[in-house]
């Protein structure tokens, strides 16, 4: 299998703790992969490191690599600019641009960066739109405020918005945390359609979406990777004694 | 084994093993009730065994209503997982066994009004084993002990050869004197239904490894490993 | 036990009588300013106030039209120094507020958002007055935008902290470089609380008289150029309201009131702009 992106020996800290301990994980192309873990394990710190959020943070250091078709993306030469354009994120928390209409959000990673031409636009949004299944919901208010929308319609707004600049990879931290039953399954339907196209990258906290979406699927405790494996091994029969612990809801 | 966060979970849990066992229990009685029957040819404890199968019935109904409530509010994984659906499995074969056991009871229950065909010795033995085979195959299940389940397994064949060696003598039987047909196609009933009982035993087994190990050794031919 | 209860009842009272006084307090002085300016100053008002100069002593009449004008100019030219190097000033503070150089700066504009403004009138007068041979309206914009960074620069910082850091992500996210993120996600999605800001420093500015003192004068007539003196409603106000002449006085007055309308509109204004955010 041609992984698409490869996490080798990956630490991160923050000051002097250690969040992520040696966690080496192959995403193979066109596959989803769930991290589980327990809150605070590191699950969110490892898919930030990913498509470099954590050069926002000053106290966050990272070693080891993150191998984006075989090149490191923390090397010196790398633009982490260019590294974000390849590697899109959706977030826990729906978060549309408020200033702007709807329209405007779809298109933002064009527009934000003065690289847009007009008649392209229109096909751009379009299409965004139609693949995260808005856009019969939308298209006769585009150009009225983001903010308008449900908590659901939001999220996939943030997720067409992510599609629309074209990433290879797309990251999603708990994208459906703050929906409701209906609205995650919308979205896990659209991740399921995703892969078609992308290497998606999914953290959650509900187990079965884990087991609904994923192919693979890395538990990680205390920063550090326990067990990686098909989906379904590790829902039906983990290799490991903390794995199994945690998924049947046996964690003291 | 730790205890779920949900201590509610395990009592749930626990009542289905506990009604498991209550079966299969219950079920090995039948195995030789209904082969007293024969071999004392008691008719009143071919009745009553036949009565009894209405118990088996309705603890498979008990079970698999425990098993559903409990996958609809746990929305168990990984072993739970694996200990409920096996459990709703289990119980399917222990009903069956307890429909062999009614109808090993009804042929007793012709063959007490006719003539005695010869002394039941295999026929008995093959019970035992069966019987054996089930509580064996449930004491595994209850132990999670996959090694249990294999023997269970590898016993299936002794109760194959035996149901075979009777085949053969019922057909000299028959083939002697014609007159023994009746009787003989009902004993071979019975064998046969013994047999079967065994396999459903053995697919008990086979379950409880699954459940243990997380891998399917169904139709694989069965080697511990 | 009833004595008891009847005193925690006239406790109760008491307190909200005197609370009530308190609110009342404050209410009082601006109900007094502007009832007050309003009775001296609307009887003064005329289109003249708006379309004339002030007459020589003696002569009836005349206006403020040089003064209006000057304030605008100032007030334009010093937002022109004052709003860039305030909201830029303010950017930086939150994307790199954590370093020692970013907490100096804080402390300055503390500090000189506290200095009293005729100080800053002094400070413009030394650094550009002198050196440039003569008073002008340059001086006093340079005064007045001394004035209005400290202002513009904390309460920007202020609005752009509250732009949650998710937002930024979200455009890092994209690809979009950060320092296009500062200013068209962080800034933009601050823009309604940075306008209240902005508003509220001219209106604070609007009624600067003591800078003003020391830097363009004040001029009786129209000024051509920026290096000229140059009037100045609260300067006209201030020269009016301490000469001997009555006429003068209304003048004053009327001129007071404008001011008052002005800063009245732009704290409204502000406010509108400051509840109208998400
Ligand atoms: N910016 C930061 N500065 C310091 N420590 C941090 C920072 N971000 C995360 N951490 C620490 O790193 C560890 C892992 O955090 P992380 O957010 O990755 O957890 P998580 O697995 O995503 O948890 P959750 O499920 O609650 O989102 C935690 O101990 C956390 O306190
Ligand atoms: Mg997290």
């Amino acid at each position: 299998m041609n992984s698409k992106l490869k996490l080798d020996q990956l630490n991160i800290h923050f000051g002097a703790a250690q969040a992520v301990k040696n966690v080496s994980l192959d995403f193979p192309a066109n596959t989803v992969t769930a991290i589980i873990g327990p809150s605070g394990c590191g699950k969110s710190t490892v898919l930030r490191s990913i498509n470099r959020m954590h050069d926002l943070t000053p106290s966050a250091r990272v070693t080891g690599r993150v191998l984006l078709d075989d090149a490191d993306i923390y090397d010196r030469k790398v633009d982490p600019v260019a590294v974000r354009r390849r590697i899109g994120m959706v977030f826990q928390k729906a978060n549309p641009f408020p200033a702007m209409t709807i329209y405007d959000n779809v298109i933002s990673g064009y527009k934000l960066n003065g690289r847009v031409k007009k008649a392209e636009m229109d096909e751009i949004v379009e299409s965004s739109l139609k693949r995260v299944a808005l856009w019969d919901e939308v298209k006769d208010r585009l150009k009225t405020s983001a903010m308008a929308l449900s908590g659901g319609q939001q999220q996939r707004l943030c997720i067409a918005r992510t599609v629309a600049v074209q990433p290879e990879v797309i990251l999603m931290d708990e994208p459906c945390s703050a929906l409701d039953p209906i609205a995650t399954l919308k979205i896990e339907e659209l991740i399921d359609e995703l892969k078609e196209q992308y290497t998606v990258v999914i953290v959650t906290h509900n187990m079965q979406q884990a087991a609904r979406v994923s192919d693979f699927t890395a538990f990680l405790y205390l920063g550090e990777l326990i067990e990686f494996d098909v989906t379904k091994k590790i829902f039906t029969n983990p290799a490991k004694s903390q794995t199994e612990d945690y998924i049947t809801g046996r964690f003291g | 084994m730790t205890e779920h966060l949900v201590t509610q979970f395990d009592t749930d849990l626990n009542e289905i093993r506990s009604k498991l066992l209550e079966m299969g229990g219950k079920v090995e009685k039948m195995i030789h009730d209904s082969m007293k029957a024969l071999v004392e040819r008691n008719t009143e404890l071919a009745e009553s065994t036949i009565e009894y199968d209405h118990e088996i019935n309705r603890l498979e109904v008990e079970i698999d209503e425990l098993c559903l409530e409990a996958l609809v509010q746990r929305q168990p994984a990984a072993r739970d997982l694996r200990f409920i659906t096996m459990a709703m499995k289990i119980d399917t074969d222990l009903e069956r066994i307890g429909d062999k056991c009614r109808n090993i009871a009804k042929r007793a229950r012709e063959l007490n009004e006719l003539p005695p065909l010869k002394p039941y010795i295999d026929l008995p033995q093959m019970a035992d084993l069966a019987a054996a085979m089930v509580n064996d195959a449930l004491t595994a299940f209850v132990r999670w002990d996959d090694q249990l389940a294999y023997t269970v397994c590898h016993r299936d064949d002794e109760v194959n050869l035996l149901n075979e060696q009777i085949q053969g003598e019922l057909l000299t039987f028959m083939i002697k004197d014609p007159g023994t047909i009746t009787r003989a196609i009902k004993i071979n009933a019975i064998a046969r239904h013994l047999e079967r009982i065994a396999d459903h035993a053995t697919n008990v087994a086979e379950m409880v490894i699954f459940m243990v190990k997380g891998k399917d050794v169904r139709h694989l031919g069965i080697d511990p490993k | 036990m009833i004595t008891y209860a009847l005193r925690r009842r006239l406790t109760n009272h008491l307190m909200t009588i005197l609370m009530v006084g308190a609110a009342l307090a404050v209410m009082a002085p601006l109900g007094i300013i502007f009832v007050h300016i309003l009775k001296m100053g609307a009887s003064s008002l005329s289109m003249d106030f708006f379309t004339q100069i002030p007459k020589p002593t003696g002569e009836s009449g005349g206006g403020m039209a040089n003064g209006l004008a000057g304030s605008a100019l100032m007030i334009g030219l010093a937002s022109c120094f004052g709003l860039p190097i305030g909201i830029l000033g303010a950017v930086y503070l939150t994307e790199f507020g954590g370093t020692r150089f970013a907490t100096a700066i804080r402390f300055s504009a503390d500090v000189l958002a506290g200095i009293p403004s005729i100080i800053t009138g002094m400070v413009a007068y030394t650094l550009l007055v002198v050196p440039m041979k003569g008073f002008s309206a340059l001086a006093g914009a340079v005064a007045l935008a001394l004035i209005m960074i400290p202002i513009v620069l904390r309460t920007t910082e202020e609005q752009l902290k509250m732009v949650p850091g998710t937002l930024r992500e979200a455009s890092l996210a994209l690809g979009v470089p950060f320092w296009r993120t500062s200013l068209k996600v962080t800034l933009v999605s601050a823009r309604s609380g940075i306008i209240t800001g902005v508003l509220l420093s001219i209106a604070r500015i609007a009624g600067e008289t003591a800078p003003l003192l020391f830097t363009a004068l004040g001029n009786q007539f129209w000024s051509r150029k920026l290096t000229e003196p140059m009037a100045a409603i609260p300067l006209q106000i201030f020269n009016f309201a301490i000469s001997p002449y009555e006429d003068w006085h209304r003048l004053a007055w009327a001129g007071a009131l404008v001011l008052v309308v002005i800063m009245f509109t732009l704290n409204l204004t502000a406010r509108y702009f400051g509840r109208n955010r998400h």
